[in-house]
């Protein structure tokens, strides 16, 4: 223990443990880090719902179970629509790259697209089960299903008015660092969110319908 | 303290990072391909298992997870651009911890609730139809 002194600056001989000044960083040098912590912690969030939904996926109390609701060609869909949003936003990114605003803006467009579909799909996905009076009230396995695949669409709304302010911003101020950091950021969070519903179709749909 | 020996081989590499801009992990048109072609692959398959119902449902599970688990890294790779070298090594510690975390809640909320389900209903059904 002795030996380590990280921070240490010297003053001929002397270790300085009080900086006279801050040591220089970029602007936004920890931006990335600080989102991917946040991002993590989203993780629990989610590893909780998944928690929740596994213990309760299946206390019907009576109602509907995976077998009667699930759609899986819908599913299919929708996880098509959101796995070609995560490559287009790829693009988006490698344009940015090399600076070319209008293309980015075209990509960050179509990714919006795509994002938006997979929304309105599983709009349409939840107000046919609740039509079908499948509604969170009606079990746990639905209160848990509602709450986790619910959450997970939240966060891509987010992300989506996210983008649009993103697309504002670009267009306005151009592709200066700062908006490069944030789309970024924007970046990881969508594709994180394509890795949850990785776990989403696998775990709640493809292995409450297997048989 | 003791955080520093566990990045201290990843320290020299990146003592510079301080030096010019924010460092940003990029990508490649070709790795967004190969991980966009092995996300589709990683999806069809388990979607085809399920909707055909080929193998039984023991199988079919224990694949469909396989895949799951693989896709997970697939895009964390060449999506997410995650290696040990990103912000000096603290993202992949991170990572690492939360998906311990991520790890003892799920096996742990499963372990548990099974158990007490069993436990907490001593009724066979023919007993709970006569109680009812």
């Amino acid at each position: 223990m002795s030996t380590t002194t990280p921070n240490a600056f010297y003053d001929g001989d002397r270790p300085l443990f009080h900086l006279p000044e801050e040591p220089h960083h970029p602007e936004g040098h920890s931006t990335m880090l600080g989102f991917w912590l946040y991002l993590m912690s989203d993780c629990l969030l989610f590893a909780a719902l998944f928690a929740m939904y596994a213990t309760a996926s299946h206390s019907y109390g009576g109602g509907p179970g995976q077998h009667q609701l699930f759609e899986l060609p819908l599913v299919a869909l929708n996880t098509t629509m959101l796995l070609l949003s995560s490559i287009t936003y790829g693009f988006a990114m490698l344009f940015m790259e090399q600076g070319k605003k209008g293309a980015t803006l075209a990509w960050l467009a179509i990714t919006g697209l795509f994002g938006a579909s997979f929304i309105g799909i599983e709009l349409y996905e939840f107000s046919h089960l609740i039509h079908e009076g499948a509604t969170p009230q009606s079990s746990a396995f639905l209160s848990s299903f509602f709450a986790l695949v619910g959450t997970h669409g939240l966060h891509v709304t987010v992300g989506l008015i996210w983008l649009v302010t993103l697309m504002v911003q670009v267009s306005k101020k151009g592709l200066i660092q700062a908006n490069k950091r944030r789309l970024m950021c924007l970046s990881m969070f969508w594709h994180f969110l394509d890795v949850v519903w990785i776990g989403v179709f696998t775990f709640v749909y493809l292995m409450g319908v297997a048989q | 303290m003791s955080a520093t020996p566990a990045t201290h081989g990843t320290d020299h590499a990146h003592a510079h990072d301080d030096h010019h801009e924010a460092e940003m992990p990029h990508g490649s048109f070709k790795g967004y391909m190969i991980g966009f072609i092995l996300s589709v692959i990683l999806t069809a398959i388990p979607f085809a298992l399920v909707m055909t119902g080929v193998l039984d449902r023991s199988t079919t599970v224990v694949a469909i997870l396989a895949m799951a688990v693989v896709q997970i890294f697939v895009h964390m790779v060449y999506f997410l651009h995650m290696n040990f070298k990103v912000e000096g090594g603290w993202s992949m510690l991170a990572l690492i911890f939360t998906v311990v975390f991520v790890l003892i809640t799920l096996a742990g909320s499963i372990w548990v609730m099974y158990h007490m389900n069993t436990n907490m209903m001593p009724m066979s059904p023919a007993a709970m139809a006569q109680s009812g």
